[in-house]
């Protein structure tokens, strides 16, 4: 990639005047089954020794494979096709294998992103810290290797390192494994550490704890850390200098603050308006209200008798409206085998009670095993209520059975995670999106037809999708079918289970405009679930914060935000990444 | 770990229990006469009748008739063929042959069929692996009993490198070129097997993140890549117990050997039922109690399976 | 715009020129492309590689055999017996030479095409049918019905196949093609099922049954529509095989004499005849021998190719 602008070299703040890393127009391309792909198409950036910088992009931007390419960990079908990576002044693209492999390790640690498949199962902990030490000539002599074991064990944050040496990774919790890879990583003090997503597999307050003790290690030992990430918040808390990568280029990159603060390539504006953890206010939609939830009672042609009456049915559907959706005293118990003829009881939902108005998102936020979805499931009728009651428009759904089950489906509806796994990869799209219609038995054949063109219509997708398969689409695609299938049925109440957590940043925000455009449209009330705080402030009227099965906290997302009362909610405001800068739109 | 034996153990009865019952309903319980069904067309004399109806309490019922068998088995009393000899001292004088030469065939088989394996896994794509993929697809194809006789013929007569058939004693060098044959097909799919578990996992996270710590190529292989392949292998070796055993019949009737397999195999040919059904069912259990072996094996190198409740 | 021109930037904030790095829209649907189900995909991985081709013409030939053994041959296959013909080697009209009995070689192996590919057919329709339904049934409700259907999988299980052939057919009376399948089906459901079991279970906890169902579809309705159609691709790749592995079961128990009877024409019939004279002419074994492991093996190769294009893990790497 040619730039007409000079880039001299940062003078910056560094102490020595040599870079670490330099990256010279880097070209990296796949062979894939359809043929030759370039992932990374001349990437050029700078470290220096003790600089932290992090690279930014969505899905597919290429920066996990700038990064891996490093120390030539790209998969099989992966090479380096151009530019030059020098490491040191030496450039790693003409190593020998032996070269690579005494770098590895030794002077470029790596920190990969998933904590569970990154560990090998069968082999205990300390085996495999003890074999990086060894390899990398850190410690010599078996009493000599343990005792360093213990001690990098120590370092990252686990207690009782010689009893955890014998254990394996099953046994560790997703933050226990995410610190022994750090320890590993860290382990022969490299100069580098390359550092792949490394928290964004875990819980938010874990990520923070993390990310706070890698900081501490990092700056004791004068390590420069390379950060790989699609949060945008992180960069700016975690970094000094940015890079934003799009399609496999650079598109800005600089001092991170000042990047977004004032940001200048179309791409990084985008991304800075649509990042949840910057956003300040709620989404707001782009259309006029059409539709009211009220019935219109008129005072037209009533005697006083009649208006009295009048008034008093607003006043009861003002009323009905207000605690549209009414959960009291909630409680679900699972009973879990344990080995043997023991049973113990799981409370995943532990007497939770709140109330939707009508028309209006409340999210319900928390972390994993808060019981979150369990809720979700229960207000779907998807498992079956231990003791409480959840009202719809004054109807407890607790007790329906038969023909009222199935008519009260009708009225509420789901939109699920995984977009690779809420459509049925063998329908069509169109059969997917009348599925609902073909159930119910709604319409004939043509007007079913007609129907999901409307809804395709609706979420803004071309009515030539109705042919297509969920495997050829994206993951933003896939999700606004599941919502045209959810509102296939008109329902009132769309229950959304971490709908947008696995979308890129600016997909996102696209399915959150969406969604928010529809509310008003439709007249939907949301139930949000979702673990991302931030996301929570985009799109929610009103919040409760769940931690093992019970709420600890609840109010409207402004008060929530501005004076969290618990502790609990507190620690999960302050997790958010970035959440503390000012930051440019 | 205990547990686990334990309850292994425990889940074993009642499939013990239920397989002898099938074979023994099969054999006798099915409508018709059993003492027909069991000779077929030879009309054995009435001593030899009365005897094997004493010997199967054929006068009881049925229940009764399993009962007293599976008594029977407990106590090593399994009956007599028709040379008069007990099925028991039959047992006890073929199980060790037979014993030599499915282990020379699981050596061969395992060590073979890894390393052969682990290369084509390694070299994906190219020539020793396509190589190893038709070969193995070919012995599989070809029927046991077929690969016996060529190369029973190429070896032992054209060659006159072994014996073609194997003494009574049979000695372990005698024991070679059977166990070649038995092993032949368990080793094609050991292969297939290995290949397929170390491509698959040539490509796992952890292998990438074993590479980025500075690990040696030859560890990473060695130490990762193999170690997790082994796993559905094992897994593998509990099934092929089965198949090792039908192998046998053939092998043993081959090269007439006289084991466990060997003595079927003549039953078989001179239609002595009751013995076919005898060591069949002291076959099953040895297929049980091997595959328990396996189990445990499966959980020694599997800690995850160890531990779990 | 060069961005060190900018004032209020630091001089390394760079930034890429919009011509060099040109954005398109958030998400855009590629309307040129033509729709592609998975099937598509696992045909169009396929139908590139030559083994699928070598596979399946072999197949339809093998078929074609056993169903038209006219077409093959003019010569009959039972009789003409000469015996001066006996084991003769081959000649003009007699490409495969001839049998101890004196009859020829090759137009036994044209005939005896039917009943072998008959028992391996048959057994793979009935242990595939058997092994779906119950798997599915015991993967999808669970509870007892799985536990019964777990513990009789692991009971017929426990005895190898062939071995549980060998003791039923040592005590039928007759003996057809059928009789066989059917004994071998019964010793070989527990392998299809427990497959289709799991496969069930996986797709079981998939989001989309939970959106059918609270879409309101029946339970039943949801194992038909939805997860059959998503398990069954290992059962496929499985069935392939078996259906190789069942043709040289049968082929064993006739050489072990407790297959088919005598009097029909099949390979593994006249392997078993062949044998007393290996000796001196081991043709006559070779023959039927190369035809069912040709035949066995184009199933195998094909049972290959259908797992490797419906692998899912090859899928999502397109």
């Amino acid at each position: 990639m040619t730039s007409t602008s000079t880039r001299p070299e940062s003078a910056g703040t560094a102490s020595s005047a040599t870079p670490l890393l330099e990256i010279k127009g880097l070209k990296i391309g796949f062979k894939t089954q359809s043929g030759y792909v370039d992932a990374v198409r001349g990437v050029d950036f700078t470290m220096m020794p003790g600089e932290r910088l992090a690279i930014v992009g969505e899905s597919g931007s290429g920066k996990s494979t700038t990064a891996t390419s490093i120390i030539d960990l790209l998969p099989g079908a992966g090479e380096v096709t151009g530019g030059q990576i020098l490491f040191e002044g030496k450039d790693l693209t003409k190593a020998t294998p032996a070269e690579m492999q005494a770098i590895r390790g030794r002077d470029i640690g790596y920190v990969p992103q998933d904590p569970m498949s990154n560990l090998n199962p069968v082999w205990s902990i300390g085996f495999q810290v003890e074999e990086a030490i060894r390899a990398n000539g850190v410690a010599t002599g078996k009493q000599a290797v343990r005792d360093r074991a213990i001690e990098v064990l120590k370092e990252a944050g686990l207690g009782d390192a010689d009893q955890r040496l014998k254990q394996f990774p099953h046994q560790f919790s997703g933050g226990m494994r995410q610190r022994v890879l750090i320890g590993i990583g860290l382990s022969s003090r490299p100069k580098l550490l390359i550092a792949d997503e490394p928290t964004s597999a875990l819980d938010v307050t874990v990520q923070r704890r993390i990310l706070d003790h890698l900081e501490t290690l990092t700056r004791d030992y004068g390590t420069s850390v390379l950060f790989i990430t699609h949060d945008l918040g992180l960069a700016a808390e975690r970094a000094e200098k940015l890079v934003v990568m799009y399609k496999g280029q650079v598109v800005e990159s600089g001092p991170s603050k000042e990047i977004l603060a004032n940001p200048q390539h179309p791409y990084t504006q985008r991304l800075v308006a649509a990042a949840p953890s910057l956003a300040s206010q709620r989404i707001q939609s782009s259309i006029a209200p059409t539709h009211t939830n009220d019935v219109e009672i008129s005072d037209e042609g009533a005697d006083d008798a009649e208006l009295m009456k009048r008034a008093h049915q607003r006043e009861e559907l003002g009323k009905r409206n207000a605690s549209y959706i009414q959960v009291e005293n909630l409680t679900k118990l699972y009973k879990i085998r344990q080995g043997g003829f023991k049973t113990t009881e799981l409370r995943a939902v532990d007497d939770v009670s709140f109330s939707i108005p009508r028309g209006t998102t409340m999210a319900l936020v928390g972390e994993s095993g808060s019981g979150k979805s369990t809720v979700a499931k229960l207000v779907l009728q998807l498992e079956s209520i231990t003791s409480g009651t959840v009202a719809i428009d004054g109807r407890s759904v607790g007790a329906l059975k038969g023909k009222d089950l199935f008519d009260f489906r009708r009225r509420v509806q789901p939109v699920f995670q995984d977009p690779y796994g809420s459509l049925d990869p063998m329908y069509s799209v169109g059969n997917t999106i009348a599925e609902p219609l073909v159930t119910h038995g709604i319409g004939d054949r043509k007007s079913r037809q007609k129907r999901v063109h409307e809804l395709l219509d609706q979420v803004s997708l071309p009515v030539s999708m109705v042919n297509r398969y969920p495997g050829e689409l994206s993951g933003g695609q896939r999700q606004r079918i599941a919502v045209a299938r959810a509102l296939a049925l008109k329902p009132d109440v769309i229950v959304l289970d971490e709908a947008v957590s696995a979308l890129d940043v600016l997909v996102q925000g696209q399915v959150l405009d969406l969604l928010t455009d529809l509310q008003t449209e439709l007249g939907l009330t949301y139930l949000f679930i979702t673990h991302d705080l931030a996301v929570v402030r985009l799109i929610a009227d009103n919040v409760c914060v769940m931690q093992k099965g019970r709420i600890v906290e609840a109010g409207t997302t402004d008060e929530i935000f501005a004076n969290p009362a618990q502790q609990y909610t507190r620690e999960l405001l302050e997790a958010i990444p970035g959440a503390n800068f000012e930051f440019g739109r | 770990m205990l547990w686990y034996t334990g309850r292994r153990l425990l889940q074993l009865i009642p499939v013990f229990f239920g397989a002898t019952f099938l074979i023994y309903f099969m054999v006798f319980a099915l409508p018709g006469d059993p003492i027909a069904a069991l000779f077929g067309e030879k009309q054995p004399s009435p001593a030899v009748i009365e005897a094997i109806r004493a010997q199967y309490n054929l006068d009881k019922p049925f229940i009764v008739q399993y009962l007293l068998y599976i008594g029977g088995l407990f106590t090593g009393d399994l009956g007599t063929t028709f040379s008069g000899r007990p099925v028991i001292d039959e047992l006890v004088r073929a199980f060790p042959i037979t014993f030599r030469l499915a282990m020379l065939a699981l050596l061969f088989e395992s060590i073979a069929g890894i390393v052969v394996g682990l290369y084509a896994g390694l070299r994906k794509g190219k020539i020793f692996d396509n190589s190893a993929l038709v070969v193995s697809l070919l012995l599989i194809s070809v029927p046991t009993f077929v690969i016996g006789f060529v190369l029973q013929y190429v070896f032992g007569i054209q060659l006159a490198l072994f014996r073609t058939t194997v003494s009574s004693q049979a000695p372990w060098s005698e024991l070679v070129l059977p166990a070649i044959v038995l092993a032949s097909v368990s080793f094609a799919y050991i292969v297939r097997l290995t290949r397929a578990s170390v491509a698959e996992n040539m490509s796992a996270d952890f292998v990438r993140t074993a590479t980025a710590k500075g690990l040696t190529r030859r560890r990473v292989v060695g130490v990762h890549i193999l170690r997790n392949s082994l796993v559905p292998v094992i897994t593998y070796l509990g099934v092929d117990i089965g198949s090792l055993m039908v192998g046998a019949i053939v092998t043993e009737g081959i090269f007439n050997i006289q084991g466990v397999g060997g003595t079927v195999y003549r039953a078989i040919q001179l239609g002595e039922g009751p013995t076919v059904v005898s060591f069949v069912a002291v076959m099953v259990i040895i297929f049980m109690l091997a595959n328990l072996l396996v189990d445990l094996l499966y959980a020694v190198l599997d800690p995850r399976i160890r531990y779990a409740k | 715009m060069p961005s060190n021109t900018t004032p209020g930037l630091s001089p390394d904030h760079y930034v890429a020129p919009l011509d060099e790095t040109p954005l398109k829209a958030v998400d855009a649907v590629d309307e040129t492309e033509k729709p592609r189900s998975s099937w598509n995909d696992a045909w169009d991985a396929m139908k590139t590689r030559p083994l699928f081709w070598i596979s399946a013409v072999l197949i339809l030939f093998v078929i074609v055999v056993a169903l038209f053994p006219q077409l093959f041959t003019s010569t009959s296959p039972t009789s003409g017996a000469s015996l001066p013909d006996s084991n003769g080697p081959a000649e003009s009209g007699h490409p495969m030479g001839f049998t101890l009995q004196g009859l020829d070689v090759y137009a036994r192996v044209v005939y005896g095409t039917r009943a072998s590919l008959t028992v391996g057919l048959l057994a793979t329709v009935l242990v595939t049918l058997v092994g779906i339904v119950i798997g599915s049934l015991a993967g999808y409700y669970g509870g007892w019905l799985d536990a019964l259907v777990s513990r009789l999988g692991d009971i017929f299980f426990a005895i190898p196949t062939v071995l549980g052939a060998i003791v039923l057919m040592s005590v039928l009376p007759s003996r057809t093609p059928l009789t066989v399948a059917l004994v071998l089906s019964l010793f070989a459901w527990p392998q299809i099922a427990r497959i289709m079991r799991g496969s069930v279970l996986g797709a079981k906890s998939s989001d989309y049954v939970m959106a059918s169902a609270a879409l309101g579809v029946s339970r039943f309705r949801i194992l038909i529509r939805h997860v059959i159609p998503n398990a069954i691709t290992p059962v496929i790749v499985v069935a392939t095989v078996s259906l190789g592995t069942f043709i040289v079961a049968e082929a064993t128990l006739s050489f072990l004499g407790i297959g088919l009877p005598g009097t029909v024409m099949s390979w593994g019939n006249d392997i078993n005849a062949a044998r007393a004279s290996l000796r001196v002419a081991p043709m006559p074994l070779i023959w039927p021998a190369a035809a069912l492991s040709v035949t066995v093996l184009s199933f195998l190769m094909m049972g290959d190719v259908v797992r490797d294009a419906l692998d899912p893990k090859a899928r999502a790497r397109r």
